[in-house]
């Protein structure tokens, strides 16, 4: 019953957090300086890790479809296989698993050591609300770069599987006929589809390590459990959400 | 109890619109859990004074300090600020009140100069000239021009301490509150910055709460002392009153005798 009560606390304060940011919004001009530095960290030190993971999650969808369907010669359908499968799934899903790692972390850290060295009431007490110079910029720069992640992640995998499938003797699919298939069954929806999922779930991660940060209450063990707890529910929500965006995306 | 009215002076950080603050607090009582940290405490600090709260650790003193700011939220009773509910958002808006912590709250991200010109950045003050100036000034009134490109981590304490003040001290507050400014300080350092809060409450006319239990500080720049103990206030006047007080926890609280043959701890273990 305490847990629940946890998870229920740990929703609202989410929300409300998210409304007390967004209220924020039209400061956005005032404090550009903090979104680009938002921006460059959430996007721009991202983009690596999601490049090269994207490669290799294309190439293992390439190999594993050849492999699989090689046994009822439905072979020159890998290039859809793997097309609707970055765009749909998991381009924005990997993007989110790593800005929950890499950014998602960052975040709960930061703002939990304000919170526990008293940075955050200093703000407080200063008339400087929290949400506004903490959380807001951040949020907006999750907007913006997240779709930009989900892209990259989508054509870096795309790429990873026409490479695999040309290079590996047993499928020997040339990229033409690759991207053929591709253009083929792959539609502006779907890509869209994906784009939709990861804004979702970008502003999801930054919400809640926002928010997990802020609550820390104690000394430096609770700033250690505050970014571990942030990683873990950060990712579980983009599972547990996956699920129901892509159940009411494909109703929509 | 008669208070010297200072003069406001039209100094740079003399608080603008509205001027020094009182303070009035109100039967408050405070509890986290099952534990009673503040019990129907009510006193009044006079707009200008400076008040000194004093008494042992973990009597509620910075709880207090916390409810003045709006931190805390009482279990019951109130804190007003020349009549703003101290708890209400909206009352950090009409009155401009700064807090030294204790261990500096400065943004460990950010350069002493960043960690000044942050408050006037956020309310528009100046432009940039113009808060360089103020900056530069509170620097100067501290005697710490030197460390200003420095970071927070590069700051000794007693430094740390100082630009906490002078951070309060660019908000031209109006009401000023320190919460021990002179501890884990040397004797020379504590003897500075109760000086340092002394000359800003004659220059500025800020009403000024000092929590401490620097028993010198008290006796020298206070107007009025009040002793908190165990979330009781059980004495509260000017400090003459401390030099020989009635209450006996309250004179063995400000003379401790180190008893060799009779030592404190042996009765907290009985």
């Amino acid at each position: 019953m305490n847990q629940f009560t946890r998870i229920l606390e740990g929703i609202g304060s989410s929300v409300l957090l998210f409304g007390r940011s967004v209220a924020y919004l039209p400061t956005l001009p005032r404090q550009f300086g903090r979104f680009i530095e938002q921006c460059y960290l959430i996007g721009y030190t991202t983009l690596p890790i999601v490049a090269i993971l994207s490669f290799f999650i294309g190439s293992v969808l390439a190999l594993q479809a050849g492999y699989s369907m090689e046994n009822f010669g439905g072979k020159q359908f890998i290039g859809s296989l793997v097309g609707l499968s970055m765009a749909r799934e998991l381009g924005p899903m990997m993007a989110a698993i790593l800005l929950a790692g890499r950014v998602g972390s960052a975040i709960a850290a930061e703002l939990a050591s304000m919170k526990v060295y008293q940075e955050v009431d200093a703000l407080i007490t200063m008339n400087i609300p929290p949400p506004r110079m903490l959380v807001m910029p951040r949020l907006a720069a999750v907007v913006v770069m997240m779709p930009v992640l989900a892209i990259i992640a989508d054509l870096v995998g795309w790429f990873g599987g026409a490479i695999i499938c040309s290079a590996t003797d047993s499928i020997a699919i040339d990229p033409p006929s690759y991207f053929s298939t591709m253009r083929m069954f792959l539609k502006f929806k779907d890509v869209l589809n994906g784009l939709i999922k990861a804004e979702i779930f970008g502003l999801t991660v930054v919400l809640v390590c926002c928010n997990i940060g802020l609550n820390t209450r104690g000394g430096p063990r609770e700033i250690g459990a505050a970014v571990t707890r942030a990683v873990v529910v950060s990712l579980i929500l983009i599972l547990v959400l996956d699920y129901f965006v892509t159940k009411l995306l494909t109703w929509m | 109890m008669p208070i010297a009215p200072n003069k406001a002076s039209s100094n740079a950080f003399s608080a603008g619109n509205g001027g020094a603050v009182g303070i009035a607090i109100e039967d408050l009582s405070k509890r986290f859990g099952s534990s009673e940290v503040l019990k129907n405490v009510s006193f009044s600090v006079q707009p200008g004074e400076i008040f000194v709260l004093m008494g042992p650790s973990g009597s509620g003193k910075s709880v207090l300090l916390k409810h003045i700011v709006g931190l805390e939220l009482p279990t019951s009773g109130r804190v007003t600020l020349d009549g703003f509910d101290a708890a209400a958002e909206e009352t950090r808006k009409q009155v401009r009140m700064a807090l030294v912590f204790q261990a500096g709250a400065l943004f460990n991200s950010m350069s002493v100069y960043d960690n000044l010109a942050l408050y006037p950045r956020e309310h528009r003050m100046a432009n940039e000239v113009g808060i360089r100036d103020k900056v530069m000034r509170a620097l100067q009134i501290l005697s710490l021009e030197n460390a200003v490109q420095k970071f927070p981590a590069e700051l000794s304490g007693g430094m740390k301490k100082r630009v906490a003040i002078a951070r309060a001290l660019v908000m031209e507050p109006q009401l000023m509150l320190y919460d021990e400014p002179t501890s884990e300080l040397d004797p020379v350092m504590s003897a500075t910055i109760s000086e340092i809060i002394a000359t800003l409450r004659e220059q500025y006319h800020v009403t000024t709460m000092v929590v401490s239990h620097d028993r010198d500080l008290a006796l020298n720049i206070a107007d009025r002392v009040g002793i908190l103990m165990a979330g009781k206030l059980v004495s509260l006047g000017p400090p003459s009153d401390l030099r020989h007080p009635a209450d006996p926890r309250v004179a063995d609280f400000l003379n401790p005798k180190i008893d060799l043959k009779n030592p404190r701890f042996k009765h907290l273990e009985s």
